[in-house]
């Protein structure tokens, strides 16, 4: 299982066909305390840059794209109870969404672990 | 990932207050706010906000604006722009204010105090050069002890309206009534139930205030102008400090174990929950003291007399009813409804508009102000809410969300 990272500070972790998605850890920090979560509905089609999701924090909401196209198959139900999962894990129990990954080829636009901890510490 | 909110333009070059090194150090996240860069949080703002309704939290508000009016008449001067009573204001006691357009429109909300007749803010000879030095009026300040007639004022505005402000006072009071700008000082903001305790310990003596009065003190040589009042319904102090005497009091007061720093997140959280409105959100040049619910701060013989700016309108506002007004609502669900979302009818055509929105610490749940139509603005009301292609339902609340908790003058603790 491989991991991936967009500048917009999306994971997606790739299991054959299936991607998990999240925010990182290093987004959560940013945001704050996360208020409110609103995942994708299963079977939505999405093309990668696509809303798919949003977070809000005590201060903000923001959108969270899709790092790769894909169908949805299904939201992360425990975020609508626990929002807070995303503070406390955001790489593990805090992902927002699965989805069956339409083109592969689209993840080779993507950074890796190594190249998106460079990218944060420039920021 | 990426913030939906468009981010307010603020001035490309950002002055440092003089407790900026000081929040860097503690961990303060600095972001642009009223022409500085001011620290929004620290450990986070959820954390903070439950801090301060439990125990105590320091804030650094330096960025409003601290001003002296004084010379003969300035109260009765003063009177001609502000709809509340100046004149019958006892020595050490404040009230909240407005500052009035022509028109009735707000253009700032403030607190102002009618101060004890010497000079209060200087004490040392050191002090009182410097501040020679740096306002030509000081100097008849500090002469002006003898208790003569001249009544000073101390009035406190937002640091995003300051300037206005100051050129709008300047513009409609006589030359007669000097305005000393004391931009030397800092001001800090200690709020939450354990304020007392702390501060007491350092500052003996200012448990003896009762909301809404104040007084002179001196800490470690310095003049300190305290008052017991705030901005986020507990209970709690606000310190005119010099600016150079500013690090060493904050340092005091976050010794105490009562006591840490708290950024501008939970500042708006806190406020929003006490049900006070935040100018530049939920107050602005359109809106009239009648239309923002304000209605408190037009005090009895101004309306019987009038005469203040605007006042025609506002009193046949306040006579018929505002057409809008600003009322607070929960809303249903999870989901934060913020400033800029709309107000819908069941068409989903405009009729209002949320000023300040977010999830509240305390409720647990999203609150909001907004203004609506006269008729929607009774608690218990369900009104719509459209934000970002979703419509959210909410109910008209009395406000405070949470009760203030200040201390009154007669009141058995």
């Amino acid at each position: 299982m491989s991991r991936y990272f967009t500048e917009d500070h999306e994971w997606v972790d790739v299991d054959g066909d299936i991607g998990t998605v999240g925010i990182t850890d290093y987004a959560q920090g940013q945001l704050g305390d996360i208020v409110f979560v609103e995942v994708p509905e299963e079977g939505k089609a999405l093309t990668k840059g696509d809303e798919a999701a949003v977070v809000e924090s005590v201060k903000a909401a923001s959108d969270v794209y899709t790092p790769v196209s894909g169908v949805v198959l299904e939201g992360n139900s425990a975020l609508e109870d626990n929002s807070g999962l995303v503070n406390e894990d955001a790489e593990g129990d805090g992902w927002f969404f699965k989805l069956t990954i339409g083109d592969k080829s689209e993840l080779d636009e993507l950074m890796d672990e190594a190249k998106y901890a460079d990218f944060v510490s420039k920021l | 990932m990426s913030d939906t909110e468009t981010d307010t333009t603020e001035p490309e070059t950002l002055d440092a207050l003089p407790l900026d090194t000081w929040h860097r150090t503690k961990g303060g996240r600095m972001v642009p706010f009223a022409g500085y860069e001011m620290p929004v949080q620290y450990e986070g703002i959820m954390a903070e906000h439950l801090w301060v309704r439990e125990s105590a939290g320091l804030f650094d508000v330096s960025h409003m604006g601290q001003l002296v009016f004084s010379g003969e008449g300035a109260a009765k001067a003063l009177e001609a722009l502000l709809p509340g009573d100046i004149t019958g204001l006892k020595p050490a006691k404040m009230r909240y204010s407005m500052l009035l357009a022509d028109n009735g429109g707000i253009l700032d909300d403030l607190m102002i105090t009618a101060l004890p007749t010497q000079h209060p803010f200087v004490s040392s000879e050191v002090e009182k050069r410097e501040s020679d030095a740096r306002e030509r009026v000081s100097t008849s300040l500090d002469t002006n002890g003898e208790g003569d007639a001249a009544q000073e004022l101390y009035m406190v505005v937002n640091g995003a309206t300051k300037w206005d402000d100051l050129g709008y006072l300047r513009e409609h009071l006589a030359d007669e009534i000097t305005i000393n700008h004391l931009d030397y000082r800092a001001l800090l903001a200690l709020q939450g139930p354990k304020a007392v305790d702390a501060l007491d310990r350092i500052v003996p003596g200012v448990a003896a205030l009762t909301f809404m009065t104040a007084g002179a003190f001196d800490w470690q040589g310095h003049r300190l102008w305290i008052s017991r009042s705030g901005y986020t319904g507990e209970d709690g102090f606000e310190i005119s400090v010099a600016g150079d005497a500013v690090e060493a009091l904050a340092d005091a007061l976050v010794d105490q174990p009562e006591v840490k720093p708290i950024g501008l997140g939970a500042r708006d959280s806190l406020r929003l929950e006490a049900g006070l409105p935040l100018y530049g959100h939920d107050l602005d040049d359109e809106t009239t003291p009648v239309m923002a619910d304000l209605g408190f701060a037009l005090s009895k013989r101004r309306r019987e007399e009038g005469g203040f700016m605007g006042a025609e309108r506002i009193l046949l506002e306040r006579e018929n009813g505002p057409v809008a007004k600003r009322v607070g609502l929960i809303v249903d669900g999870r989901q934060p409804v913020r400033e800029g979302a709309m107000v819908v009818d069941d068409e989903g055509s405009e009729v209002g508009k949320v000023t300040s929105g977010g999830f509240a610490p305390s409720v647990g749940q999203p609150i909001a102000m907004a203004y609506v139509p006269a008729a929607s603005a009774v608690p218990g009301t369900t009104v719509k809410l459209a934000q970002r292609g979703k419509v959210h339902s909410a109910t008209v609340t009395a406000m405070p969300f949470i009760p203030h908790r200040y201390v009154r003058a007669g009141a058995s603790k």
